[in-house]
């Protein structure tokens, strides 16, 4: 973007909401947390606020989606008109229809889709408020929702976002600095496999920042995963002691 | 889908392996290609693109219209593509499908991340009007790596394109007689790899596609920077595969836009 802004990191070298470079946002993860979802999860970091649930493995409509071979797997994601700060039309973007196919694509290998053939699950991602790298989130919080409703993964999905601003490579770029900065990397990870599983860019990179995006997305991927997992224990202790 | 039989995915693989591909290529050989520019009089540029059996038409368009209000001294850069059902058995009529949508704003994402245009040319009044530029993807025959060939495709008629020469008058814009060329200040090139057997190949064709794993469309600019990347399909890479195509596309890039005189 050719706007003029302020400095996005100060002299102390910290960023806009005082974190430093590879520093993540506060990221809060609930699983478990709609009724009628076979499984949902529900994450925050930074001002993002997402709902991910998952419909299935059930018969598909219209049955001519179905496969003779493998479950097929559908994605929606979706913001909210009030998620943004202008309203967003409800009705689907092509961005939104292009996130909802990439995240989808950064969900498939995780899952034993061979295992159900001719069924279908559905993702539904709601973007309740965005604040940047909302299709990283909705990944972390989808891969969750599928653990939840017990599908077989071969592992859990975390993603998270790197680039570049003020000429610095930084970690988890929030709205102003996707907005401001000069380059986005969205970076979908399956840490015990170390595959990649969704892997965007916008902007400019040297081939040797590129990498160093890579490494920072991957040490972020890391930190989240265990957030991740730890979310996903605390619905089963919680389950337990309402039990006693 | 179209099946591919699983004779022919084991003899691709099993080539791959070896480092040969079933059309007598290289893993990091790309097809023939084949640029024509200029093929539509009635657009403002055009070009024809091959590659191998692959072939992409872009016309594009330039109206007047408004810019986008965070954006008061840009003209509008407007991709779409078609993947019209002429093109493939594998294709239907009606509006535009994922693949099409992707493939849209991935050869958008090329073009604008790198700056390809000079937008603030294409200001006529600022915050008023401006000149959109309308690149239209046109996929007539579909032979696989539809991504690079659009990308090249829409550079090559974004090259082609004129636009009208104008004044403003007591704020009305009054179009002159004949043509400037639209600014072009960057060349982005974008390469695409199929991940086939934990192998990658470049500029993968349609047999290859519908048994690769994922692929990965990374777009570089006339610096040797990366501008732009879309990984596809429902695979996955090693974080070492990555970077090992982030420096292999720099050098087909350097190679296609030095055969191509860009």
């Amino acid at each position: 973007m050719s706007q003029k802004h302020e400095k996005l990191i100060d002299k102390k070298g910290l960023r806009l909401d005082g974190r430093k470079l590879d520093e993540l946002r506060p990221i809060k993860i609930e699983v478990g947390v709609l009724s009628n979802a076979d499984g949902s999860a529900y994450i925050e970091q930074g001002k993002n606020k997402i709902l991910a649930a998952i419909y299935g493995p059930k018969e598909l409509h219209p049955k001519h989606l179905a496969l003779p071979d493998r479950m097929a797997l559908r994605c929606r994601y979706h913001m909210a008109p009030f998620s943004v700060q202008e309203r967003k039309s409800p009705a689907p973007s092509r961005r939104e229809v292009e996130l909802s196919k990439v995240i989808r694509e950064s969900l498939e290998p995780s899952i034993f889709l061979e295992y159900y053939p001719r069924t279908g699950i559905d993702v539904f991602v709601e973007v309740l408020q965005a604040d940047g790298s909302t299709r990283c989130a909705s990944i972390t919080a989808a891969s969750l929702a599928l653990a939840d409703a017990g599908i077989p993964m071969r592992d859990l999905v975390v993603a998270c976002s790197a680039g570049k601003i003020d000429g610095t490579m930084v970690l988890d770029l929030m709205d102003t600095e996707d907005k401001m900065g000069e380059a986005d990397v969205p970076f979908a990870l399956m840490p015990n496999l170390n595959a990649i599983t969704l892997l965007q860019m916008d902007g400019i990179l040297t081939l040797e920042e590129f990498e160093q995006a890579v490494n920072l997305a991957l040490e972020g991927c890391r930190k989240i995963y265990a957030m991740q997992k730890e979310a996903l224990k605390a619905k089963y202790v919680s389950v337990k002691e309402v039990e006693e | 889908m179209a099946m591919i039989t699983r004779v022919k995915q084991k003899q691709i693989t099993q080539l791959i392996a070896k480092g040969k591909r079933l059309d007598g290529r290289g893993l990091t050989d790309y097809r023939e290609i084949k640029v024509e520019q200029g093929i539509i009089e009635r657009a403002e540029g055009s070009a024809r693109v091959l590659f191998g059996r692959t072939e992409i038409v872009v016309g594009t368009k330039i109206e007047i219209g408004q810019p986008f209000p965070d954006t008061p001294n840009e003209g509008v850069l407007t991709v779409n593509a078609e993947l019209v059902p002429l093109a493939s058995s594998t294709f239907e009529p009606g509006p535009p499908d994922e693949n099409s949508i992707e493939l849209a704003r991935i050869v958008d994402r090329g073009i604008r991340e790198s700056k390809a245009i000079d937008v603030e040319k294409l200001c006529i009044e600022p915050g008023k009007k401006v000149f959109i530029v309308f690149v239209d993807v046109y996929v007539l025959n579909h032979d696989g790596n539809l991504i690079d060939a659009s990308a090249l495709a829409a550079l090559a008629a974004l090259l082609n394109t004129k636009m009208p020469n104008f004044e403003v008058k007591e704020d009305e814009v009054k179009i002159k007689a004949g043509y400037t060329q639209l600014p072009i200040r960057k060349h982005p090139i974008t390469a695409t790899f199929a991940k086939i057997n934990d192998k990658l190949v470049v500029d993968p064709w349609l047999e290859e596609e519908q048994i690769m794993d994922a692929r990965l469309s990374m777009a570089i600019d006339d610096d040797g920077n990366i501008c732009a990347i879309q990984k596809g399909g429902s695979g996955y890479f090693a974080p070492q595969q990555v970077l090992e195509a982030a420096k292999m596309a720099k050098e087909k890039a350097e190679e296609i836009r030095k055969k191509l005189e860009w």
